[in-house]
């Protein structure tokens, strides 16, 4: 899909309005959903999208194929929704909360599991396939906290590097890494809560 | 997470040090003592399965449907910026 990305770029330097629609059919809904995490309301969002929309026609010319398009978009977006005032990033205090990654009462007093993780099964009896999960995962995203849930969409659904990543939400490589551990910590929680097995 | 003291871990610290033990990013010390722990942890094996299980499901995920009509509306300001 990256050499793909590159030539729909090309087809809308050169003003194809079709090489347009098919780009913004295949990150609308990345950028909703990044939009979501950065700012306070839904309509807010919608409308920072727009704008890295037309932000991306604008600034075709200077899309030189350093990083992908993709983490191109995700950076017209991150700047958008901070000119958009919805909010200050850099002068908010990174919650990069506390909790840890089990709750201690799953533990025994010498720090052994007392209720340890059940396998992950469907009612055959198998590994529950990562399509199945990746509903789940969708319909939990939102109840992680704000800045988990921002790194963990871009590093793991979205699949960019670190480097990206602290690039794009200015954090440092160690807030993102405990971010990162907290958030796949909390998603794994919330579904074994899900699926009634603690 | 680091554990500076050469004790063997604990399930409850080992389960902190999983996410960057994935990553490849764990120091080699923590990496070592998280290994020997795991050799000998079925519960701690488990949970590490399901993190990984958890990263590739996300990877996994559906972006949401666009509707048509935000699709008509983003193009239609397309076209009007390429006139202006």
């Amino acid at each position: 899909m990256g050499d793909d990305d590159v030539v729909l770029v090309e087809r809308l330097r050169d003003g194809d309005e079709a090489a347009f629609r098919l780009l913004i059919e295949r990150y609308q809904g990345q950028l909703l959903r990044l939009a979501a995490s950065l700012v306070a309301s839904s309509a807010v969002a919608e409308e920072v999208v727009q704008e890295t929309w037309l932000g991306v026609v604008r600034g075709i010319g200077g899309f030189e194929g350093r990083a992908s398009v993709k983490t191109w978009l995700f950076r017209i977006l991150v700047n958008q929704a901070r000119s958009a005032g919805a909010r200050e990033h850099r002068s908010i205090p990174l919650d990069l909360g506390h909790e840890p990654a089990v709750p201690p009462a799953r533990f025994t007093r010498t720090g052994t599991w007392a209720s340890p993780p059940v396998t992950w099964t469907d009612e055959a009896d198998e590994r529950l396939s990562a399509k199945v999960l990746a509903g789940r995962i969708r319909h939990l995203l939102h109840r992680l906290p704000e800045a988990q849930r921002q790194v963990f969409l871009l590093r793991d659904v979205q699949g960019l590097p670190s480097r990206d990543v602290g690039d794009l939400l200015g954090i440092s490589d160690g807030n993102q890494r405990v971010l990162l551990h907290r958030a796949r910590s909390a998603m794994r929680g919330m579904l074994e809560r899900e699926m009634g097995r603690v | 997470m680091r554990f500076r003291r050469r004790r063997a871990l604990v399930c409850r610290q080992a389960v902190e040090l999983m996410s960057d033990y994935v990553d490849g990013t764990l120091g080699e010390r923590d990496r070592a003592r998280l290994e020997a722990h795991l050799a000998g942890c079925p519960h701690c094996t488990e949970y590490l399965a399901q993190i990984r299980d958890v990263i590739t499901a996300a990877g996994r995920v559906e972006p949401d449907d666009l509707p048509p009509r935000a699709l008509d509306e983003l193009v239609t300001l397309y076209r009007r910026w390429r006139q202006d």
